[in-house]
């Protein structure tokens, strides 16, 4: 089994520190990770070479620096790392995105599946996977929480929906997207450590994937962010004193003069 | 290419591009501002910048076509079992105003098997008309076919903005069809607006977990389409007395698609679907011991509403992982949201800040959750929970 997983660098955190006089975000020392979703794709990826052999390979797009975070899925146990890297693939949205991994696809070649997790935390799209597919020509599916059977041509998996879930087959190859439920990602061993160190992680540019640059970065995104702005949350909280009796008294007639759309199940 | 610079003479070093930076991409260098690599080329600096001094240039778009034999706008009416999705009605409502505004038709597309007459309740939420393809391989929601069916429709017809609600289905569809029409597609979207003078889109929806907003235009490909957050958007009160048309237009329907949807499994009472529940309660590490869980399960009860988890007593096992909601877990926007024992992580807050009224319960009157709440009550959750429980038994007998 040929697997690709693709995986994003984010910033470790999401939160969104702010200055309050300037009202603009603090970034100091950020640390980048490989976004969490995506390190459930990894896991997922090795314990099906682990079950029916063949090869991971990490796939990312991103500046250089990506390269040395790609190590640490080596580290869990991927065979290769491949890093799209160019100026042609800035500003990229999530079809610019999908295409240029889609050209990184087709030049890895022979490849049966492709996973992904199931958003980024930094954008939260969840377009990419799909989006990706499209580009693929293959069948996918999103959200998935369980494997059931994966076999040489064929996978059958669980995907969440949002009241339960439904087994869907596809012909390979194909692309999923998982969620976290899925499994709980190793620590790397010792071994793949050192492995990791010597590894050299591919990098390759645009023209190395023969992609068109009309396609790639900010030119081949139909998408442009106008403004960004940090939500304002202008709640007036109220504080509900007196012991739990009366502050459950005081709540409950708060509520209930509210439209309160109780139900019962 | 596209580029951005920092006019070397304008710029004062003064910093605040730095801050305006979502990717950290800027450093001062020498008093002056330097971009890095890992720019994204997302322009958010350049309206920062007090002086002027960040320019930056784009390309004129590829050969997009042309955009402006592209009218009206749609809406993707989910279906699960024959039943319409409540999101479809809120979008309904918003694409009524956007289609208002733009003074353009407003339609509804449903797909499915034998749903006549949800057509007709689609009308009366405010379609002028509504595209039905009604096939009886096209009960069950199948990505393949609905995106081949879907993409088929908007290049006859050829909409100007499409819509659809920002769950599983329509997160799956959307970037699917997007992808195949080479079109833009803003995610998870919580406000909608026209320029009218431009006739765009403009597309607001948060990122970094609801830490940032951005606003997003699609200005050279058509349609513009966005899936939109669930619970955000306001239905109108159904008019059963609008009139409106139903077409049933001719299309290739896909037989044998690769993807093959074998079983649809219910987990959760249909009350109890925590993205489409008006009330949910939620509990959290605060409540100290998994029995005491119970407690939140059973005010939940005498509310009817759904219970949800914080992401520590999902991963502490007290309650499965569909009840998580949070960046991790499932986003909600419900009428009353009770946080039990919850401190508000960021990422809690990021599943559930758009909630209507926010109740927090904590002991820890610092905890983060009271900045979003609405009521807030500091004490022993227990106790609490227990007197609202008996509360609200005696009032709503």
């Amino acid at each position: 089994m040929n697997i690709v997983v693709c995986v994003k660098q984010v910033p470790a955190t999401t939160e969104v520190k702010m200055d309050k006089e300037t009202n603009t975000i603090i970034r100091e020392g950020v640390e980048a990770i490989i976004n969490p979703y995506d390190m459930y794709a990894v896991e997922e990826g090795i314990r099906i070479k682990e079950r029916l052999g063949g090869k991971v390979t990490v796939l990312s797009m991103g500046i250089p620096s990506v390269a040395e975070l790609l190590k640490t899925t080596i580290g869990l146990g991927a065979d290769d790392a491949v890093l799209l890297s160019d100026r042609a693939f800035a500003g990229a949205d999530t079809l610019a995105t999908s295409y240029a991994l889609s050209m990184g696809i087709g030049k890895i070649g022979n490849v049966d599946l492709v996973i992904c997790g199931k958003q980024a935390t930094d954008g939260d799209t969840a377009q990419v996977g799909p989006s990706l597919a499209e580009k693929l020509g293959w069948p996918h599916t999103t959200y998935v929480r369980k494997i059931e059977e994966i076999g040489e041509d064929f996978i059958r998996c669980q995907r969440m929906t949002e009241d339960g879930y439904e087994v869907v087959e596809m012909p390979l190859p194909a692309v999923i997207t998982v969620v976290k439920e899925i499994n709980e990602p190793r620590l790397p061993s010792l071994k793949n450590m050192m492995r990791a160190k010597k590894a050299v992680v591919n990098v390759w540019t645009a023209d190395d994937i023969g992609a068109d640059k009309n396609l790639c970065g900010l030119k081949g995104s139909p998408t442009q962010v106008v403004r960004t702005f940090v939500p304002v949350h202008d709640i007036s909280s109220e504080m509900i004193t007196g012991d739990a009796g009366e502050q459950a008294r005081k709540l409950a007639d708060k509520l209930l003069t509210m439209q309160f759309p109780v139900g019962g199940c | 290419m596209a580029s951005i610079r920092i006019i070397s003479e304008k710029c004062y070093g003064c910093g605040i591009c730095l801050g305006a930076c979502p990717f950290g991409a800027i450093r001062i260098i020498d008093k002056k501002a330097v971009i890095q690599d890992n720019c994204t080329l997302c322009g958010a600096c350049v309206s920062s910048c007090k002086f002027n001094a960040i320019e930056m240039t784009k390309d004129e778009a590829g050969t997009a076509g042309d955009i402006s034999a592209y009218r009206g706008v749609w809406v993707f009416a989910e279906q699960k079992e024959g039943k319409v999705a409540n999101v479809v009605t809120e979008l309904l409502g918003e694409g009524r105003k956007l289609a208002d505004q733009l003074g353009e038709k407003l339609s509804a597309v449903l797909l499915g098997d034998g749903m006549e007459a949800a057509a007709q309740e689609l009308i009366s939420y405010g379609a002028d008309n509504v595209y039905l393809v009604d096939h009886p391989s096209l009960q069950r929601f199948n990505d393949e076919s609905y995106a081949d069916i879907f993409t088929q429709l908007i290049s006859r017809y050829k909409p100007e903005i499409v819509l659809m609600g920002a769950t599983t289905y329509g997160r799956s569809l959307g970037p699917r069809v997007a992808s195949r029409l080479n079109t833009g597609l803003t995610a998870d979207c919580t406000q909608l607006e026209i320029d009218t003078e431009r006739r765009l889109l403009l597309q607001t929806r948060p990122a970094f977990g609801g830490n940032l907003m951005a606003t997003i235009i699609c200005p050279d490909h058509r349609p513009q389409m966005s899936t939109v957050r669930p619970k955000v958007m306001k239905a109108l009160d159904p008019d059963p007395s609008r009139v409106g048309e139903i077409i049933r237009p001719d299309v290739d329907i896909p037989l044998d698609t690769r993807v093959k949807v074998l079983e649809t499994v219910t987990t959760l009472c249909e009350k109890v679907n925590l993205t489409e529940a008006d009330i949910i309660v939620s509990g959290g590490r605060g409540l100290g011991d998994p029995g005491n869980f119970a407690l939140v399960e059973e005010l939940a009860q005498i509310l009817g509403g759904a219970v949800g988890a914080s992401r520590a007593v999902v991963d502490a096992g007290w309650v499965d992982y569909s009840h998580q909601v949070g960046q991790t877990g499932k986003t909600v926007g419900p009428k009353v949201y009770f946080a039990c024992g919850i401190s508000g992580a960021v990422q809690h807050l990021a599943g559930m800040s758009s909630s209507d009224t926010i109740i927090a319960i904590n002991k820890d009157p610092d905890a983060p959750i009271f900045k979003v709440a609405t009521f807030g009550i500091t004490g022993d959750v227990v106790e609490v929970l227990k007197a609202l429980i008996s509360e609200f038994k005696k009032r709503l007998k």
